[in-house]
């Protein structure tokens, strides 16, 4: 693509870095921010750089906060004997918009891969074993809850993570796997299918 | 089952071209390197998503281009089936099913049996346990996809087992509880994946057996053996006592990837004692017992690719292999020739509907001969 302004076309490739964005969209964006007035340009860089280097990490789980332990770290409603480990952010945002649970979160950060140079000492993995192994502060934890991805990779980190829970004695649990609602069994993958049988649970008709 | 139709866009030497079949024999005919073997290929990626020659997609698309295009149209026993199949650099490889994406590759390996002759590449004979491997996981992908599923596994826990020794021995830190889960899965998918290809290599014995008897009209005995550790009762303790050479040696040694299929000819390996008739009869042979497992298998007749065949083959052989071509052994078929006069002549004398293609530069036209 040939620019007609350098500064347009230094817009472009810094815009094009984002995900999902080509050449042709981010130029589309760049015309459609010149055509705004300056204030909201301003705001939206100043927004960007604020969020950058203003943003905090959670000291305990990992998720994003504006504060040193995040909301749901000290809220007094959740139940701290429960830990339910995460991938990543979104992830926990994804759980936390089911309703479905009440306890608290870990974010790993990555899940193990040593083709893409991430270990143990690259994820978020003693901070948790230090979690479960920590009594004094008196939250005692009697679950971990592994809701990690479906993927070959997700599996070797929840059965590394498990290994090492092994000595604490605390219940290790995964998520359940299967059919989604309103899926039709001729439609599901024969994998999911195949495991959704080994993994069946008691009919309840109460 | 046959192919109705091609079309390619952008593919290895071809800008553009369209061709209508023979639902019996097609007839490539074009001097050496005008592009014959690309449209048999573009044909092999249609059934099986890849090359028959070249297995980096990138490589295949027409030069200073950025993606190609192969689109055929497949009779089936009960309908029609449209292929396309999409490979732009930097991107995901589309396969897509009368218009539908399909999400694993190996949903489609297997739709669409197809067997390749070429009789140069005697390297499945010549050369190391790889390429003997890739043979027999390419049939076995073909008729089983659960064997395909557990091969990719293998293959991506072993990639790494092995980046995660190379860290170790970089490093100088060995954390064992991190190999474990891979140890677990690479020897309960050894122990799956061998006992397959065990199975397979009994089947398959006996056809190649007759096959080599019947083209090579000789009596020299062969024999076919599957050579493996993962069969073996105490593999798994052979697999952990071999952990610590692991570690030194920085990869996986032990494992169905270091399998064998081992090739003999009155009792002595071919590869160093077959001579080069035998050879090329042991490897027509393979492809043949090849053909009827799947015929038997998939219940129809696997498409049949035979590249350059009058040219590198001894009469005796092509006489053979016409005279199972007369007898309607096959469905389609797919020949190249580099003289035009050589294959009309020979196809002349079957009773069967041939069709003629001139390829000149990647430009493909109907000859009437
Ligand atoms: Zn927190």
């Amino acid at each position: 693509m040939n620019f007609p302004s350098k500064l347009i076309e230094d817009a472009v490739t810094e815009i094009s870095r984002l995900p999902g964005i080509g050449k042709k969209t981010a130029l589309r964006l760049a015309l459609h921010l010149l055509k705004q007035k300056e204030a909201v340009t301003e705001s939206l860089s100043q927004s960007i750089t604020k969020m950058r280097t203003e943003i905090k990490y959670c000291s305990v789980c990992h998720n994003i906060s504006d504060t040193e332990v995040c909301g749901i770290c000290t809220s007094m409603r959740r139940d701290k004997s429960t830990i339910c480990v995460v991938e990543e952010i979104p992830d926990v945002l994804a759980i936390e918009n089911t309703s479905q649970y009440n306890g608290l979160y870990h974010v790993l950060g990555g899940v193990i891969s040593p083709i893409q140079g991430i270990g143990p000492d690259e994820l978020k993995i003693d901070s948790l074993i230090n979690r479960v192994a920590k009594v004094s502060s008196g939250d005692k934890v009697d679950e971990v809850i592994l809701a990690l991805p479906a993927t070959m990779e997700g599996d070797t980190t929840s059965f590394y993570i498990t290994r090492k829970l092994k000595e604490y004695g605390v219940k290790v649990s995964t998520i359940a796997r299967g059919i989604p609602i309103g899926g039709e069994l001729e439609y599901t993958d024969e994998v999911t299918l195949g495991r959704s049988i080994l993994t069946r649970v008691n009919y309840s008709a109460d | 089952m046959h192919l109705k139709n091609l079309q390619l866009n952008q593919f290895k030497n071809y800008q553009s071209a369209k061709l209508e079949f023979s639902e019996e024999i097609n007839c490539m005919v074009g001097i050496n390197g005008s592009g014959k073997t690309n449209l048999l290929d573009a044909i092999h990626y249609l059934c099986l998503t890849k090359s028959a020659v070249n297995a980096q997609d990138n490589q295949n698309i027409l030069h200073d281009m950025d993606f190609f295009t192969v689109f055929g149209e497949f009779e089936m026993a009960k309908n029609s089936l449209e292929i396309r199949c999409i490979v732009e650099s930097g991107k995901k490889k589309q396969i897509i099913q009368n218009g539908k994406a399909v999400e694993k590759m190996s949903d489609h390996v297997g739709l669409l049996p197809v067997v390749m002759i070429a009789p140069d590449d005697t390297q499945l004979i010549k050369d190391g346990s790889e390429e003997r491997r890739r043979f027999f996981d390419n049939m076995l992908c073909q008729l089983d996809k659960s064997y395909m599923d557990n091969l990719v596994r293998y293959q991506h826990f072993l990639k790494q087992r092995n980046a995660l020794l190379k860290k170790f021995g970089e490093t100088g830190r060995i954390n064992k509880a991190l190999l474990e889960p891979y140890d677990l899965e690479l020897i309960k998918l050894s122990k799956l994946i061998a006992a397959t290809r065990q199975e397979f290599v009994n089947a398959y014995k006996p056809l190649l057996l007759e096959h080599y008897a019947d083209i090579s009209g000789k009596r020299e005995t062969i024999d076919i053996h599957y050579d493996t550790n993962c069969t073996a009762e105490d593999f798994e303790r052979q697999f952990y006592q071999n952990q610590s050479k692991d570690l030194i040696l920085r990869r996986s040694t032990m494992g169905i990837h270091k399998d064998d299929f081992v090739f003999e000819i009155d009792n002595y390996p071919i590869k160093k004692y077959g001579s080069q008739g035998q050879q090329k009869s042991f490897l027509i042979a393979l492809k043949l017992a090849q053909f009827e497992i799947f015929h038997d298998k998939k219940n129809t007749k696997p498409i049949l690719l035979l590249d350059d065949i009058f040219d590198k083959l001894d009469d005796l052989r092509i006489e053979k292999l016409m005279q199972l071509v007369a007898d309607h052994r096959f469905g389609q078929l797919f020949i190249t020739d580099a003289r035009p006069e050589r294959s009309a002549g020979i196809l002349k004398g079957i009773n069967a509907q041939a069709k003629f293609f001139k390829v000149e530069q990647g430009h493909v036209s109907a000859w009437d001969q």
